[in-house]
């Protein structure tokens, strides 16, 4: 109660900040993608699995691209390129900044949770956070045995984002599957468990220079309330309490999305450099 | 058990259950992707696609051959179609290919799914252009069609007309389309224009379309003219039953009357 009223006097926009910059980020780079069609102005073709963004910069998924390698085809085209500056990029900002600031699938699981926490359902199936690593491998594998990009044909995550801008089709199935594990059958399963987009870039992000940091962790009142927000919430404790050395969060399963700075009373939490 | 016993046999029987379902949605990713991967009949792939296979495993199914189509003639595959998500492909009866100079398509590919070296459009073999129905083409009832032939941007080399004799008027020519297969592109111009309510003729793949006649035939008129002569020379003189009145001719090589009732000049026929 108490802490709700102090919440309510820093007002909405301080305690939203991180979460209305994601979102509109996550927006304006689908509105970059849909321009185009749009109103005929060409600032980004293509899509999310690669794209050209005004006739000169290619960027394209590495995990695509990869699951290509394996499925046995090496490309000579723009796609190496693009996909080293994406492997560049995340690897400084942090991999899962994907996740939190680009992929348009948070939006649902995020919303998912939302609903979950706002109607007060408990009832979670346990799922291991390691699986997604599992699924990886399943992806890279099932690419050279079935001599094609086989995950590309299930990934949620590209169908979304492609079928919003070249037209979704059926692919909302794959949405809403998505949004109903998360919501009903287990908290936080499809990002935080599952999703082997997710878990890639987690690995790339394993050498990110930004990190959160929580530097005033001396503060922390243990109201819980990042713990609730937080889409890795495993990853706060051991910095929180003190059982490691570093204030940083140093896990790279964090999505870097700064939900925590913006909930916390107390002011735990701050964006900052790796060293 | 200790702690650490606890602690280790909770961590197989949970590695074993991970596995085992990530294993299970393998199975079904595998599964599906078996039926994803062959590609209908009707179904096109753009200029320069590789094999279906290889485009498989090639395509990262970014849609940017879509974008830079100016026609718009290309299409994403939605995960309810037949056709693997996310692939790009064109129906020929709805919007074929115009078969731009530039290729744009080929050239937008990052990955090479789109082959880079096609760089004639001419070269590119999307598919077959197909006469599937002879029964109903309005060139085979007699009617002067031709739409297909004159749509062919080939010009008169991926479609001729064949006129043959009109048996059933007596009096008239057909002008059949044929199709040959090494200046076809596969546009699917053709099959758009046709007339009729459903196409006589059709696109099809090159699997479907294409016979092969086998590798151990030898068609004996060009091994002749590759040998530079007959390879059974000198032709052995042969031995034949036959009918009364009737000789073998080895220097003609024909099989004629010894005694024809007609004299060889027609007027002592008709004169008789
Ligand atoms: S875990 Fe996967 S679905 Fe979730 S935000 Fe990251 S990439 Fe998107
Ligand atoms: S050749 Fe031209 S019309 Fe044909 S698919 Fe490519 S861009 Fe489209
Ligand atoms: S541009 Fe190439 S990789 Fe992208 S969708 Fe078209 S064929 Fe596939
Ligand atoms: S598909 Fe039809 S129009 Fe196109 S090249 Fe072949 S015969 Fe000509």
């Amino acid at each position: 109660m108490d802490s709700e009223k102090q919440k309510n006097k820093r007002g909405f926009l301080k305690e939203n900040k991180w979460l209305i910059m994601r979102r509109l980020s996550q927006v304006l780079i689908l509105l970059l993608f849909l321009i185009g069609p749009w109103f005929g102005v060409w600032i980004v073709k293509g899509s999310l699995a690669s794209s050209l963004t005004l006739d000169f910069l290619p960027l394209t998924d590495p995990f695509i691209l990869l699951q290509s390698v394996f499925a046995g085809f090496i490309t000579d085209g723009k796609a190496v390129m693009g996909a080293g500056i994406v492997l560049v990029f995340y690897a400084i900002v942090g991999g899962r900044v994907y996740c939190s600031w680009v992929c348009p699938v948070n939006i649902v699981t995020d919303a998912a949770h939302w609903l979950r926490h706002k109607l007060n359902i408990t009832g979670s199936v346990p799922l291991d956070k390691n699986i997604r690593f599992w699924v990886v491998v399943l992806s890279l594998m099932l690419a050279p045995i079935t001599g094609m990009i086989v995950w590309e044909l299930v990934n949620p995550v590209t169908m979304l984002f492609r079928g919003l801008v070249f037209g979704l089709g059926f692919a909302w199935v794959f949405v809403v599957a998505v949004f109903l594990l998360d919501f009903a059958i287990s908290q936080r399963a499809w990002c935080g468990k599952l999703c082997p987009v997710g878990a890639f870039y987690n690995l790339v992000g394993k050498v990110s220079l930004i990190k959160v940091n929580a530097f005033n962790r001396d503060d922390c009142d243990d109201c819980m309330d990042c713990y609730q927000v937080c889409p890795e919430p495993q990853i706060l404790k051991p910095v929180l309490k003190g059982e490691s050395k570093s204030t940083l969060i140093n896990d790279s399963a964090c999505t870097n999305c700064g939900r925590c700075i913006d909930v916390c009373e107390p002011k735990v939490f701050k964006i900052g450099w790796r060293f | 058990m200790t702690k650490e016993e606890k602690a280790r046999r909770k961590f197989i029987s949970d590695t074993i259950k991970t596995v085992c379902g990530v294993s299970l949605l393998g199975m079904g990713a595998g599964l599906y992707s078996n039926s994803a991967s062959s590609l209908p009949a009707d179904i096109l792939r753009p200029p320069g696609a590789l094999k279906e296979n290889d485009f498989l495993s090639a395509c990262i199914r970014c849609g940017l051959c879509v974008r830079d189509c100016p026609y718009n003639m290309l299409f994403l595959g939605k995960p309810e179609q037949k056709v693997a998500t996310g692939t790009p492909y064109f129906i020929a009866r709805t919007k074929p290919c115009e078969m731009c100079d530039d290729i744009p398509c080929v050239k937008a590919c990052p990955t090479g799914a789109l082959d880079h070296s096609l760089t004639n459009i001419d070269d590119s073999r999307m598919g077959l252009a197909v006469l599937v129905d002879q029964e109903t083409c309005l060139a085979f009832l007699g009617l002067r069609c031709e739409v297909c032939y004159q749509v062919c941007p080939i010009a008169d080399k991926a479609i001729t007309l064949e006129k043959q004799h009109n048996i059933r008027s007596g009096r008239h020519s057909l002008f059949l389309p044929r199709v040959h297969s090494d200046y076809c592109t596969g546009c699917g111009k053709c099959e758009q224009a046709c007339v009729m309510a459903e196409p006589a003729i059709k696109i099809l793949p090159h699997r479907l379309a294409k016979g092969h006649i086998g590798d151990h035939y030898r068609l004996g008129w060009q091994e002749k003219e590759k040998a530079g002569g007959s390879l059974v020379s000198p032709d052995a003189k042969r031995e034949y039953n036959l009918p009364e009145g009737v000789v073998y001719d080895y220097e003609t090589g024909g099989v004629t009357e010894k005694d024809s009732p007609f004299s060889k000049n027609p007027m002592d026929t008709l004169n008789k």
